[in-house]
């Protein structure tokens, strides 16, 4: 089975938020990185199905030049190349223009199935998987939590809502987006490491962007709804006077 | 004209239908509600109760179950005829599968998760969550209409939708769903293994998130949550990493509480996090980071290291 897993870098989660000075975007040249996390995921099962069926896995990634990071990252982690559509604007672009470019890159290859994470941890458009595969002219599926390979097509498990789930069949080519929890992560051994210096991570320029379907004006800290009471102090401090509060005022505890 | 795309499934209409008909009526204009299906007149007429200039019934054998492809068939149609300016959804697991493939094959723009909408100078511009809540955009919808939005689930208020004088108008759309061009064939939605702790039951809860770190450390939430006689639970990581059972999850994916006390440790707040657990009379959070969402929610809040904090509460709690 030929796969293409599509990645994308976001800010990792301990980094501390920070606004750029046009306020449209974080600062990201003081940022640290790392690959999204459902996206870990979706190459985690790319990893699994070829293992199962054989075949070979490609990751793709729009974004910005430091994006190749996480496709060495998942060629330490086992996949066979990687294909890199480079342009800074694509950092913080729409759910369309990423998927522009990633069905231009992957067109014409003629991938058996393609993975995609369900959302991204930065702008969690949770649209890119399911507009590339309207692109791309494939069936989807989306919060995908297991896939079976069978005869000329895939059974996968849908999450729903509320702890509900769903099989369902679909022909191939097709793409799924992946949710986090589908498998254990792997990761990568010093081995890995080493190999995947020696892999292809091929540059693609995307062509000419086209216009956007969305328009970032601002981004803001949300503005705090409801009163929180802080509790401030030492750790003692403020234990004691939750601990207080939970009796006394809201007497959810004896 | 903003059609507003409501949801069924089993003839049963999802509540979240009627938080997006309340945020349509409220970007102002005309608005209609259409609601795809097999046999869903009961639904239609539930959701003629509305302040509305029609229900729309696209009632097909092809639509007893929902499929992708049937969604976007079907709507693409439906929207060619009606010419709305824009088309309002609940932001479902549904909708999140077909929403986007249908605004890609219309070349339309489509604004998701949205929070709250404003519309200062013409242009109307949406308010949705990036980075997992933590911060928010403003943006606006560029090309041509309709565009697509949807509703973050609990951002705008049901019993805030308007109903009409008298019941809207119900008409069946002649819409031709051709069965053979669906791809996906689903099988019936089950749920996993009987679940063996209900938690809605619960009236203390402490959950554990990302924050707790290594699986052993779970030790010290569960001394917590025995000096305080409640039930243990978690955020999604947490399941996702096999510490805890899937059926201790809270969230959009697992269980919705509403205990008298929820005391969410290391839990950043994400808005399916919340969903399940924003009903809790009381809530608590202990986080090192302040400008957590999970504070927004909260009643108490202690801002700190919760292996330093935990400790000092059970103590506390011991006196
Ligand atoms: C379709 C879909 C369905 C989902 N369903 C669910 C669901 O049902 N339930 C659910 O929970 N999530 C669900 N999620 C995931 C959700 O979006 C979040 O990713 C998740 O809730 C984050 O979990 P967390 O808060 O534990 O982790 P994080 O977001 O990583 O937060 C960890 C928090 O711990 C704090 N922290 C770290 N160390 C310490 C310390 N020593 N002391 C105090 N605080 C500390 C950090 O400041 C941070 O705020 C779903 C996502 C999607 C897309």
């Amino acid at each position: 089975m030929k796969i293409a897993v599509c990645i994308k870098q976001v800010v990792t989660r301990e980094w501390q938020l920070r606004v750029n000075d046009s306020k449209t975007w974080i600062r990201d040249q003081d940022a640290s990185f790392e690959l999204n996390e459902p996206d870990a995921y979706a190459l985690e099962e790319a990893l699994r199905l070829k293992e199962k069926h054989s075949g070979e896995v490609v990751v793709c990634s729009a974004g910005p030049a430091r994006a190749s990071s996480v496709l060495r990252e998942a060629l330490a982690r086992g996949a066979d190349r990687a294909i890199h559509v480079e342009a800074d604007a694509l950092a913080s672009a729409d759910a369309f223009a990423v998927a522009d470019a990633l069905a231009a890159a992957l067109r014409d290859e003629k991938f058996d199935l393609v993975l995609t994470g369900l959302q991204s941890d930065d702008q969690g458009f949770g649209q890119v998987g399911v507009v590339l595969a309207e692109k791309l002219g494939m069936p989807h599926a989306t919060i995908i939590m297991e896939v079976k390979a069978e005869e000329g097509g895939l059974r996968v498990k849908r999450e729903l809502e509320g702890g509900w789930f769903q099989w369902m069949t679909l022909p191939l080519p097709a793409l799924l987006t992946i949710q986090s929890g589908i498998n254990q992560l792997r990761y990568a051994t010093l081995k890995g490491i080493m190999a995947a210096k020696k892999k292809e991570i091929r540059k693609v320029t995307p062509s000419a962007a086209a216009s956007p379907a969305q328009k970032m004006l601002a981004i803001h800290f949300p503005e705090k709804g409801k009163k929180t009471q802080m509790l401030p102090g030492s750790p003692a401090e403020a234990a004691k006077a939750l601990v207080q509060k939970l009796r006394e005022d809201a007497r959810v505890i004896q | 004209m903003i059609l507003v795309v409501a949801e069924q499934r089993e003839g049963k209409l999802n509540r979240a239908s009627w938080e997006a008909i309340a945020a349509a009526q409220h970007a102002g204009g005309p608005v209609k509600i259409a609601v795809l299906g097999s046999a869903v007149d009961a639904v239609a007429s539930e959701l003629a109760a509305a302040e509305a200039a029609e229900v729309i019934v696209v009632d097909a054998p092809a639509l007893e179950q929902y499929t992708s492809d049937g969604h976007v068939m079907t709507l693409a149609a439906l929207i060619a005829e009606e010419q709305p300016s824009q088309v309002f959804l609940p932001h479902t697991y549904q909708t999140r599968d077909f929403a986007p493939a249908l605004a890609a094959r219309l070349q339309r723009a489509l604004i998701t998760d949205v929070t709250a909408l404003k519309a200062p100078r013409g242009a109307m511009v949406f308010v949705r969550p990036v980075f997992q809540g933590k911060m928010s955009a403003e943006v606006t919808a560029e090309g041509p209409s309709p565009h697509f939005v949807t509703c973050q689930i609990g951002a705008f208020r049901a019993d805030a939708a308007k109903r009409g004088s008298a019941p809207a108008s119900v008409r069946k759309a002649a819409i031709d769903v051709d069965a053979s061009k669906i791809r996906q064939k689903p099988e019936a939605p089950f749920k996993e293994a009987k679940q063996a702790v209900d938690l809605s039951q619960a009236e203390r809860i402490v959950a554990v998130g990302r924050g707790i770190k290594a699986q052993e450390h779970l030790e010290v939430a569960e001394q917590l949550a025995q000096a305080l006689g409640a039930e243990i639970a978690a955020s999604r990581p947490i399941c996702d990493a096999g510490w805890l059972p899937m059926d201790r999850q809270i969230g959009s994916s697992g269980q919705t509480v509403a205990p008298k006390l929820y005391l969410a440790l290391g839990i950043s707040g994400a808005i399916q996090h919340l969903v399940g657990m924003k009903g809790a009379r009381t809530i608590v959070a202990i986080n090192k980071d302040p400008e957590a969402p999970i504070f927004e929610i909260a009643d108490y809040g202690i801002e700190g290291d919760l292996f330093e904090v935990v400790p000092a509460l059970i103590a506390e709690l011991k006196k």
